[in-house]
Order: structure tokens, then sequence, then C-alpha cells
């Protein structure tokens, strides 16, 4: 087997990530760690008048496949709405990495997800219902 | 003469392909260590000829079974030197062992303001049973530093070992570093001070001699998966004095005496501290494994990691951007820690996992230790019985292949 893995747009987005930094006012920040790696991620969101992403910036450390995930992630939901944000599936992050990933390794790059998620949660939406029963 | 060759056939999983055409090269014994044929065929037999259940039965089986697990107590108390087999007691694993005394010792003897030392360097088997003992009995945990190059601060044991210790617990061997401590030393500064002394021997006893009479501690507690036997059994050694003025640990069957409904009595050591039906084709393959290593001769064992230990020090430490943790030379264990710049030891061990080389990633069970060196995990190749410097070889060119990945 080789790195193929390690496609050339992973390592690229290691090296120079999107969207990495941290927002004055975020409407929401969260962060959380991997504690079996050390992986750490924190992403802070902006979002408009309509509820859509404004703005989104992330911060962390850790593995290129976790920080690699972290850009791809943000860039996808730029614009998306709290709704779509929260329905973001991991099926769809995977396949933005879009490399064959080990058990383990699933994890590292569902990492800014979760933290993305837990943010998003963490305020409510008015076209969410379930936050009104 | 250590024959490498029929050791390396004695291990069947070695002629493994991980992936189609990517034979294994294993460098992770340090999490768990593979096993011989010997181990496996052990076990298989019991389970085939002679498994009942022990110390219950007056039929045939029951009375074989017994003894193969009897017979195991006394080689691994042979195996460590202790006086008596009835000092071994086993137990999960080096976890429960810990578990064990901070319940029944910790339970019965401290008091608030007692103070229990342990080192910077531990796992956090000899971590967490104290803690949580700690929030529990208000007692007072402190922790002996490491020095930069992964030793510990010896001239500083004076301060921390005081008229309020109760307890010392540190590790022979750091599972990070591969620093081998003074094991003796450190009891007889424990014991100075009137303290009891446990010592962790999970990556001490696989590698070299033990004897717990030489060492002279009062408590220590090891793996069988680790050291060529199986899974689900580990050893508490404890002193017999010490064992048979401690209370219970877990309650049940095999562990009494006599029971009424309103209460029970204790049965004898080791027996007190084994509740329930016992690990018993666990304790036979481990015997299988202290026979083994015995036949090996653990001075060559100790040797043998000893060459390829400075062997892959000194390939490794060519590599650029490579930084080694842990102490240089001969005071340093089968295993090599270490970080690259530039890359996460994660992408590290995911890279050399596609060449078959299985290391080992992250914390290692050692959080607080990674915390004070301040970085957040590292990576580690560590070595046995069967490791050959071809491995070596192999390890360093798949670094040097994670380079080139990483454009470094
Ligand atoms: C130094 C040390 N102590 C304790 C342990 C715990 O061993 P186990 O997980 O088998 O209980 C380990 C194993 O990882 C170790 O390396």
């Amino acid at each position: 087997m080789d790195a193929g893995m390690y496609r050339e747009q992973i390592i690229d987005l290691y090296e120079h990530p999107l969207n990495y930094g941290h927002l004055e006012q975020p409407d929401f920040t969260y962060e959380e760690d991997n504690p079996l790696c050390g992986d750490v991620i924190r992403i802070d969101v902006r979002l408009d008048e309509q509820q859509r992403v404004a703005e989104v910036l992330w911060s962390g450390d850790g593995c290129a496949i976790s920080q690699a995930a972290a850009s791809l992630l943000t860039e996808e939901i730029k614009g998306q709405t709290l709704a779509e944000v929260k329905a973001f599936s991991s099926e769809r992050l995977l396949e933005l990495v879009g490399v064959p990933l080990s058990m383990a390794r699933v994890k590292c790059a569902l990492l800014s997800l979760k933290v993305l998620k837990a943010g998003a949660y963490g305020i409510p939406d008015p076209s969410d219902m379930r936050h009104h029963e | 003469m250590y024959d490498i060759e029929r050791i390396r056939a004695d291990f069947p999983i070695l002629t493994t392909e991980v992936y189609p055409g990517v034979p294994l090269v294993y460098l992770d014994s340090a999490a768990s260590s593979q096993k011989p044929l010997v181990v496996l065929e052990a076990m298989d037999d019991y389970y085939r000829h002679t498994h009942a259940n022990v110390h219950r039965g007056v039929h045939r089986l029951s009375e074989l079974a017994t003894t193969a697990y009897e017979g195991a107590r006394v080689q691994v108390a042979e195996f460590i030197h202790a006086p008596a087999p009835e000092e071994v007691i086993f137990v999960g694993n080096a976890t429960e062992g810990f578990n064990l005394v901070a319940y029944s010792w910790g339970r019965a003897n401290l008091r608030p303001g007692d103070e229990i030392l342990l080192t910077e360097m531990e796992h956090h088997a000899n971590l967490v049973p104290w803690q949580i003992l700690a929030a529990e009995r208000g007692i007072t945990l402190r922790y002996l530093p490491f020095r930069d190059d992964g030793t510990l601060a010896l001239e500083r044991l004076d301060e921390f070992l005081t008229e309020r210790t109760r307890l010392f617990s540190f590790t022979a061997v750091s599972n990070v570093f591969g620093t081998i401590n003074p094991v003796r030393q450190l009891v007889d500064a424990a014991h100075a001070v009137g303290a009891l002394a446990m010592v962790d021997a999970a990556q001490s006893v696989p590698h070299m001699p033990t004897d717990v009479v030489g060492f002279d501690c009062d408590f220590l507690a090891f793996s069988s998966h680790k050291m060529c036997g199986p899974t689900g059994i580990g050893v508490l050694y404890g002193r017999r004095e010490l064992l048979a003025a401690m209370p219970p640990f877990l309650g049940g069957g095999d562990m009494i005496r006599r029971v009424t409904f309103d209460g029970f009595i204790p049965n004898e050591l080791p027996w007190k501290f084994e509740a329930g039906t016992p690990r018993i084709a666990e304790a036979i393959g481990l015997g299988a494994a202290v026979t083994y290593l015995s036949g090996l001769g653990l001075e060559a064992i100790h040797q043998h990691e000893q060459s390829i230990t400075a062997y892959a020090l000194e390939a490794l430490s060519e590599i650029p951007g490579l930084r080694l943790l842990g102490p240089p030379g001969t005071q340093h264990g089968g295993l090599a820690s270490f970080t690259l710049e530039g890359v996460h030891p994660h992408d590290i061990a995911d890279i050399l996992d596609k060449s078959g080389i299985a290391i080992r990633a992250g914390h290692h069970c050692a959080m607080p230790l990674h915390h004070r060196l301040g970085i957040s995990a590292s990576a580690r190749a560590s070595f046995y019985v069967h490791t050959i410097p071809a491995e070596i070889d192999h390890l360093v060119a798949g670094l040097h292949r994670v380079r080139e990945v990483f454009r470094l």
C-alpha cells in the first residue's frame, strides 16, 4: 500500500489552511479535543439576518487529516442556513476529504464536524421546531 | 547463544502480511507483545482437554484445571522471585493491581493529610486509582519531577518524601521515555521515611530479570499481555503480612471461607483477592509465557534489547527534525519515543502502517507527562525478543518517506 491517503490536497491544506483564525464577535463558538491523539479544533461562526453562515473561521492543532477536514468543512458551509449546518452529514465530510481512512482516522476527520454541530445546536433556531416543543 | 532466527520462528504472527504483499514489522510490543506458539498451544490444549472450573469440583477435570492454575502461580512466583506463591494474586491486568491496592490497602489505611508520592512519568494506571482515592479520602498526591532528559530528579527525593508519605508508587521503566529507574534506591528512600513502596513493573518484567526480594518492594504489578502471555490477566505481588491484613477487594465466590446470611469470612491468601471463577486459561498461558521467557534467559533478552535500542537510537537521531525523548545510552529500555518536526505522530503512524510498520502514536496513557513536555502526542517504536536490525532499517526508511509526503 502507498501513502495515497495523503494526497496532495491534504498536505496542501495542512500547510496552508483555509478559513484559519478567530472571529471578533461570533454568534457561536465551540472547541473540543480528541483526547486519544490530542487534536483540538475550535470553530467560530457569525450568522447573517437570515441565519446563514456569513463568516466562519477555525483554529486548532493536530494531524493532517483533522486539520485538512476543518478547512474543507468551513469552506463548504459558507452561506448555508443554520438548519443545513445542523443536518450536515458525516458522509458528506468524508466525501470532501476524499481519501480512504481507517477507523481511528475517521474520528480525526470528523472532529471539526462534531465541534461545528455542538456549537450550532447551542443556539436556538426559529426554523428548527424542536426548540419550540 | 541468542538465536534470533529461531526465536522469530516461535512467533507465528511475524510472517503475517498486514496488507497484500506487505509483511508485518511489529514495533509496538510495549503496548502489547505478540505470542509465541507455546503459549497459544498451552491455552488451546487446556481448553481442548482439561477445562473445568477450579477449586470447586471433585471430578478429574476440575482437579487437573486446579493443578494447572495453581501451578501457573508457582511458575510466576519463581519468575519474580516471590518468597511464596500466595503472594502472587492473579488480577485482570497491571491496572487492576493498582486499583486493588488503592481500594483495599488505601481505604483501610489512609487518613486525611496523608500523602502518596508518584512521579511525573507515570502511566494512567498508576495515577487515576490514586486520584480516585485522594478525592474520596482527602489525601494529597505529590509527583516527583523528571529532568529534561527523562530521568527522575533523584536529588529532590528528600523534598518529596516526608513523614506524611504513606506510599511511594513509581514505574520501574517508563513506557514513554524508556528510562530504567533505580528501583532499589527508590524503595529504600520510601522505607527510610516509613512509607511503603509499590512498583509498576509493566514495562520491566517482560524485558529484564525481576527479583521482588532484591527490590525489597511491598507491592509490584504487571500485565501478562506485554510479556508473551494472553490478555485478560495480570499479577499483583504483595508482601504476605500486608496482603493478610488487607480487607478483600471484590466479593463473591472463591474469595470466601464461609458465608451466612449475616456475613462472610474471607478465604486465605491468595484466593481472598480472587473473587469469582478466575482466569484459568489465561493463567496457564501466562505460565507458558514465563517458561518461554526463562528459556531465552531474561539477561539475554535484556542484552538483546539493549543492542537493538542503541542501534535504533543512533539511526533515528540522524533523521532531520526528529527529536528523541528520554535518556541516551544504557539506562534506556527497549523503546524509542520521538517527535518529528512538522508532522503529527498520528500521520507518522498512519504512513508507516501502509508499509506494514506498526508503531504507537498518541499520549501512550501518559497525558501528564506529555503535558509537561509541552506536546500533545509522540510516536513510539518498541522492541522485544524478536526485533532485528532490519526492522529498524525499515522504520528509518519509512520515516524518510513520511518526510517526503510532508515535503520536508
Ligand atoms: C508503565 C505501564 N504501566 C501500566 C500499564 C497498564 O497496563 P494494562 O493496561 O495492561 O493494565 C502499562 C501499559 O500500557 C504501562 O506501560
